[in-house]
């Protein structure tokens, strides 16, 4: 399966999906397949926020076309590699449905943004981007992907690339699968006692033991804290 | 609109559960008072799964944890911000003050900061020594055992320094720095600026048998669900509750005046619940206001009579006056050295394990008081705007800007965890032209006249904004770091931050053995009506460069004790 095709099966997977079960499908005819929002606080929301996201979630900003353009510029942004998805498979399209709902501001930038991609796309290839090959695509994203080069009549295209950048970079790096690919490894419960000797033989710096000497003792930490009358911890 | 009477009289009323009402609630009720605690927002446990953000991963949040739905994002643990929906207030003219307002109980100890910092001798009696504003009526000395006692009760880490001015306490022991804080603790050297262990109420060690300990996740913005921070609904009001105080909660409910009797005493409150939207009236023989700085003054201006016409404890005139917030100025820079990290867990405690301590008071400098610095960095977790700053890093190392594929993935990884960003928390000098007074064109939407706030820096909080640019870029230099974004300049008053940004509101009924000069005595009554009581951080006279929580909570325990005491007397 070739990228756009992939595209497409993901779209009409999770993304039409999303918006699917939200009471909107994607050809705005049917009402089938709707499932509620789940009103379970997931992540400690407020009854108002709580709303608010059901709110957001329920409305569809992007069109198919503009969500098929925003699914193939992610793709092309941040294609599969050999141990990762790519950001579709991610779920970054979706993420960005929902950013440009949250953040009214982006929505013209955006939608602005895909009609100037694909006049300059019929300007070039006489057809929109996401019917132009892999190779056109990717000719026209070379033009407006680095912006020290940008040509100026070419600048309102480097502004909208740069915005998909910024938004497919954090809608994948905080995903599930972002987060492993960057090997982030917090966010849970553990016992911090200092650098790694074998990370901190690597730099200049080092821990100075009078430093050092002041600091938690992880062994005594659940033995409940005494001082004597000058404040000096004896447990 | 008919208001209805409760049944019920209480001992007390405290009027705001942060950390000014919940150490009050906690040692009004163990001294066998019966209180009431009227908030204004809803009720809130970190405990309760949900109402939990702590450990949630950033795509349970829609919006990657962004700041569209609470300012400092999604997993914050503050309901509220800057602004409030129904709850405005307005600026005069010209002038510029940011209001931040929690509405939860606990307030806004649910997301602070935790660091736990002693106001020094010196703090107290600034007038003293450098001519301006005025002292406190009380010195350090009538604080330290407040503080002590504060330190062994709540729990906070640090360090014996003896350094004169940021005085010691009984720490628990703080934890080891970071790689970036050893960048910093080489950069700070070298620029002959001291550098100590954080001091943060954080539980890196057992303190007692309700309370858990720090597991080290960075989140004490979220509110601990095991209670490991000191957030003032985990570690005051409920530990009070479950002692057996006799403790009522009015949740949603927000006070709108004090009410007097005929000698001018006060009797109780008037408050709006937020649910059925009716007014209630609460008596009691003491009230008890901690509310914030700016609240309380709101609820006092707004609290008229004929006993009282310029409104209650406003003798003086100076309800609302001398409001003063911290300066804050903040700079971020690359290490080099930092590019391409081996990953590991190094969450740490929420924010910094180090920072300096104010070095400057026997300089000769072009600005009077001082700051402190705060540190930032490492390996965080992402969250929305990971990765927007690609471009600028780029440019920095004279890379390719731009670009998409493969290369994008490599180029976040080879800059994650290499920006330190640091931070100047400053000490502003109070004067009595920044104020807040009632706003009679414009309610909330519970029917109350708003603030509205007059505050204008000075060339003394501009000029230390400068010297804190002058400081950051001398320590990048000392650690080898290289600043990438723009000066700010004297356009941009050096970075200085909006008056109220830096959530330090305090001053608006300061303390004082002159009535007509101040609001409150030195146990933070009120002159003219003796029996209500204030014990947020309205009546600092100054806000040193430290944090206020930390004195706030002494001050609420030493006025708490003292009612306990008059009314052994029977004086109130």
């Amino acid at each position: 399966m070739d990228r756009r095709d992939t595209i497409k099966s993901l779209l009409l997977g999770s993304v039409a999906a999303g918006l699917a079960f939200n009471g909107c499908t994607l050809d705005g005819s049917s009402e089938n397949n709707i499932k509620k929002v789940s009103d379970s606080p997931l992540y400690g929301r407020t009854k108002p926020e709580l709303e608010r996201d059901k709110e957001l979630l329920e409305q569809t900003f992007f069109t198919e076309h503009e969500l098929l353009t925003v699914a193939t510029l992610c793709d092309i942004i941040l294609p599969k590699n050999q141990q990762f998805g790519s950001a579709n498979d991610a779920g970054v399209t979706e993420f960005i449905e929902f950013i440009v709902k949250d953040m009214p501001q982006k929505q013209t930038p955006l939608r602005g943004g895909i009609m100037w991609l694909d006049g300059y796309s019929k300007k070039l290839y006489n057809k929109e981007f996401i019917e132009c090959s892999d190779s056109e695509q990717m000719a026209i994203c070379d033009q407006i992907a680095y912006p020290k080069k940008t040509k100026p009549a070419l600048k309102p295209g480097e502004q909208f690339f740069t915005t998909m950048r910024n938004l497919t970079l954090t809608g994948y790096f905080t995903s599930k699968m972002g987060i492993e690919d960057l090997g982030y490894q917090g966010n849970t419960p553990n016992v911090w006692d200092g650098i790694p000797d074998e990370i901190l033989k690597d730099y200049t710096v080092k821990y100075d033991e009078d430093w050092l000497a002041k600091c938690v003792d992880q062994s005594k930490r659940g033995e409940i804290a005494v001082w004597d009358e000058e404040g000096n911890l004896i447990s | 609109m008919q208001i209805k009477e409760s049944t019920q009289t209480f001992d007390a009323i405290i009027v705001g559960s942060g950390a000014g009402g919940g150490m009050a609630t906690k040692i009004l009720s163990e001294a066998g008072l019966n209180i009431a605690v009227i908030e204004a927002g809803p009720f809130f446990d970190p405990a309760n799964p949900d109402h939990q953000t702590q450990l949630k991963q950033p795509w349970e949040s829609p919006r990657r944890g962004a700041g569209t739905t609470r300012i400092f994002g999604d997993f914050d643990a503050a309901y509220g911000g800057y602004e409030i929906k129904g709850e405005p207030y307005t600026r005069a003219p010209g002038t510029k003050f940011d209001w931040f307002r929690s509405r939860m109980l606990g307030g806004r100890t649910n997301h602070w900061g935790r660091i736990s910092l002693r106001f020094g001798p010196l703090d107290f009696k600034r007038k003293s020594f450098d001519g301006l504003g005025d002292d406190w009526p009380i010195s350090y000395d009538d604080v330290k055992p407040y503080y002590d006692k504060v330190d062994k009760l709540i729990g906070v880490f640090g360090s014996k320094e003896n350094i004169p001015n940021e005085p010691d306490g009984f720490f628990l022991p703080p934890p080891k720095p970071r790689l970036h804080e050893l960048f910093y603790i080489k950069g700070a050297r070298k620029a002959n600026i001291p550098v100590i262990p954080s001091r943060k109420s954080i539980l890196t060690k057992r303190i007692n048998n309700d309370r858990g300990i720090c597991f080290y996740c960075a989140q004490c913005n979220r509110s601990c669900s095991v209670y490991a921070d000191f957030s003032s609904g985990s570690c005051l009001i409920f530990p009070a509750q479950k002692s057996g105080g006799r403790i009522t909660l009015f949740n949603d409910s927000m006070v709108r005046e004090v009410i007097t009797d005929n000698s001018g005493k006060a009797t109780g409150v008037i408050y709006i619940n937020k649910n059925d939207r009716k007014e209630y009236e609460l008596s009691a023989n003491i009230v008890v206001l901690a509310a914030s700085a700016c609240s309380t003054a709101r609820i006092l201006l707004n609290s008229k009579s004929n006993q009282h016409k310029n409104g209650l404890g406003n003798s003086s005139g100076l309800v609302g006056r001398y409001l003063h917030d911290s300066t804050g100025a903040s700079r971020s820079a690359f290490i080099p050295e930092l590019m391409n990290r081996k990953m590991y867990n190094e969450d740490g405690v929420q924010g910094m394990h180090v920072y300096s301590p104010w070095w400057g008071n026997h300089l000769k400098l072009d600005f009077p008081r001082g700051y402190h610095i705060e540190v930032s960095g490492g390996i965080k977790t992402p969250l929305y705007g990971f990765g927007f700053n690609l471009d600028a890093l780029n440019q920095f190392i004279g890379h390719e800007v731009g670009g998409y594929g493969e290369s994008l993935r490599d180029d976040v990884k080879k800059f994650y965890g290499s920006v330190i960003g640091l931070a100047g928390r400053g000490e502003s000098v109070p004067v009595e032209s920044n104020y807040c007074e009632i706003d009679n064109t414009v309610v909330d939407e519970w029917g109350i006249p708003v603030l509205k706030f007059h505050y204008k820096w000075s060339q003394y909080e501009i000029k230390q904004a400068e010297h804190m640019q002058d400081t950051f870029e001398e320590i990048f230099d000392g650690m080898g770091a290289k600043v990438f974004d723009e000066r700010p300049g004297e356009d941009k008053n050096h970075g200085l931050l909006t008056p109220g940004r830096i959530i330090h509101e305090v001053g608006t009924t300061r303390m004082g053995d002159d009535p007509k000069k101040s609001v409150t005595n030195k146990f933070q009554q009120l002159h003219d009506v003796k029996n209500v009581f204030i014990v947020d951080a309205g009546p600092f006279v100054s806000q040193a460069d430290k944090n206020p929580t930390w004195t706030i909570l002494a001050l609420s325990w030493r006025t708490s004790e003292y009612i306990v005491n008059e009314l052994k007397r029977q004086n109130i």
